[in-house]
């Protein structure tokens, strides 16, 4: 600053012009570059180079799960392409998950949970994440050799081809930036693992449910455990569930919740789209209803069929944008757009039949009402 | 006089943080259309047309995407030993992933692909190579995997600079799948 200061004296005094603005230059450069802000270097998380290391197993060459990990299954769960799945949560001992917050459980650091992806009884990936001392996830992938005896990191970029599909198409390991891409679309980079999906009132519509694997993992057990703090009781007295009109209805906003919900939600960055497919456990009504029954579409994606102009149409689910987004496997109008590479026939039904059925049930109302 | 003063501070105080907003709004926007320039961005979303020195982007249409009424109905033929192709004007692009069209990043509300985006998302798009950040993918030979290096900073002063571009009506056509 008495650089400046100084400099500037000399060009009033007229002295030394040349001299002076080449130093004022040189100290306006110096001023510049000591202000320009450091390329923000991304934190060194370099994931274990083996499974074996995450310490998942108690025994490698058994393969015998360590005992302290819980195995859970979520009541909605994520569409795979069929893949069956196996899930485990560690805490650290001593920890506990902060669920103050229903809508975004806080992990404790150390945090590690993994999920196994087998096709056909051969085990092909296992994902990690484990939550680092400054607050951040540490995700990654381990491909299983096709003998099932060896697991390798898999590259950041992730990795096709990694099993057969029907249709010539073959399942693809992620990469970190697609597990991002879904990870942190809402409130909480953990997904599968929260208040709904964890309610000891599971949904016995719900797509593809999973037999809950001992100790049968759910909102009672961690609280009962000193695993979860926090939690408003009210939850516990009733525990939660989407609020539906029908068991049809109910499972179909469970699945979008355990499908859509990571990146449609009030809280990601998809937010100013206006479609929000994730529960929410505080909120009286239901907001996938809400912003999809009657309300048009946004913007039509690529191959998407002009006819189209609702997200849901009661009673015309061939007219229905969702419909048509989950119907198809085209790169531009699928969806969920990554993770999955086969259409789930299970859940078009389900959310057929809930379409036809809401516009069914308007029908009667209408008739009801002229009588 | 005293009844005038309250109100001669306040224009003192706020006159001098106005100013400067301006000034780094306009900084920003002047950064964003350096890095716009140098990062290759004319080389695809401008379309190219003949000029006296050679193929040259037509900046009269400035990041515009590919023409509307350019009609591409099929991805190239190719021969070994090539794997991809692009059309004259620079916005077609022929290869294993079918065609792609470079996308009119302009200000158009109704044909500007970034009508719908917000910083973050644009962010997050060229972070993650997806639409929005988290849609579809980005289709070649848009090299974000390049640009997802840049900071923060710098992809929010092109965001700024791609919404103020002058805008140009062009709908830009879905891309083609690859052959079967």
């Amino acid at each position: 600053m008495a650089k400046v200061i100084v400099t500037a004296q000399r060009l009033r005094s007229g002295r030394s012009h040349r001299l002076v603005a080449m130093r004022a230059t040189l100290v306006l450069t110096f001023g510049v570059l000591t202000h320009v802000p450091a390329i923000p270097q991304p934190a060194m998380m370099t994931p274990p180079s083996t499974l074996r290391e995450t310490g998942l197993y108690a025994n490698f060459g058994t393969l015998d799960v360590d005992p302290a990990h819980l195995a859970f299954a979520p009541q909605y769960p994520l569409w795979s392409d069929g893949a069956a799945k196996r899930r485990w949560i560690s805490l650290p001992p001593g920890t506990a998950i902060d669920g103050s917050n229903p809508e975004a459980w806080i992990f404790p650091v150390g945090t590690r949970f993994w999920k196994e992806f087998s096709f056909n009884g051969q085990r092909v990936e296992t994902r990690y994440l484990e939550r680092k001392p400054d607050g951040q996830w540490l995700y990654a992938a381990y491909a299983w050799s096709a003998d099932g005896r060896e697991t390798q990191l898999v590259s950041a970029r992730g990795k096709r081809g990694a099993y057969p599909l029907a249709g010539g198409r073959s399942h693809t390991i992620p990469g970190v930036a697609d597990c991002k891409a879904c990870h942190q679309g809402g409130p909480s980079e953990v997904l599968g693992f929260g208040t709904l999906q964890l309610s000891p009132e599971r949904d016995p519509g719900a797509p593809h449910a999973e037999l809950q694997p001992e100790p049968h993992v759910d909102l009672r057990y961690l609280v009962d455990r000193g695993l979860l703090v926090g939690l408003p009781k009210a939850l516990l007295e009733a525990p939660p569930r989407t609020v539906a009109a029908t068991a049809t209805e109910r499972a179909a906003l469970g699945y979008m919740h355990g499908n859509c919900g990571h990146c449609h939600n009030e809280r990601g960055s998809l937010q100013n789209i206006g479609l929000f497919l994730r529960h929410s456990v505080t909120n009286a009504g239901e907001p996938a209803i809400a912003s999809t029954i009657g309300q048009p579409v946004k913007k039509q994606a690529p191959g998407q069929s002009p006819d189209a102009v609702l997200r849901v149409e009661p009673g015309h689910p061939d007219r229905s944008g969702v419909m048509q987004r989950i119907s198809s496997r085209s790169p531009a109008l699928q969806m969920p757009p990554l993770g999955t590479e086969l259409i789930d026939d299970e859940a078009v039904r389900l959310l057929n039949r809930w379409i036809a059925e809401r516009g069914a049930s308007i029908q009667q109302a209408s008739a009801n009402e002229g009588r | 006089m005293h009844r005038a003063l309250p109100l001669m501070v306040t224009i003192a105080l706020l006159v001098p943080s106005a100013v400067p907003a301006q000034d780094s709004a306009g900084a920003q926007v002047k950064r964003g259309e350096y890095l716009v320039s140098i990062a290759g961005c004319h080389d695809c979303h401008t379309p190219w047309t003949s000029g006296s020195a050679g193929p040259e982007p037509d900046m009269k249409r400035a990041l515009s995407g590919h023409p509307q009424d350019l009609t591409i109905s099929a991805p190239a033929t190719l021969s070994q030993p090539w794997s991809g192709a692009m059309n004259p004007t620079s916005t077609a692009w022929s290869g294993s992933w079918g065609v792609s069209f470079s996308a009119n990043l302009t200000s158009d509300p109704e044909t500007g692909v970034l009508r719908d985006f917000t910083e973050q998302q644009f962010i997050q798009t060229i972070r993650t190579g997806r639409h929005q950040g988290q849609g579809r993918p980005i289709l070649p030979p848009m090299p974000w995997p390049a640009y997802a290096n840049m900071t923060d900073d710098d992809l929010k002063a092109v965001f700024a600079y791609l919404r103020q571009v002058p805008p140009v009506k062009n709908m830009v056509p879905d891309p083609l799948p690859p052959k079967q």
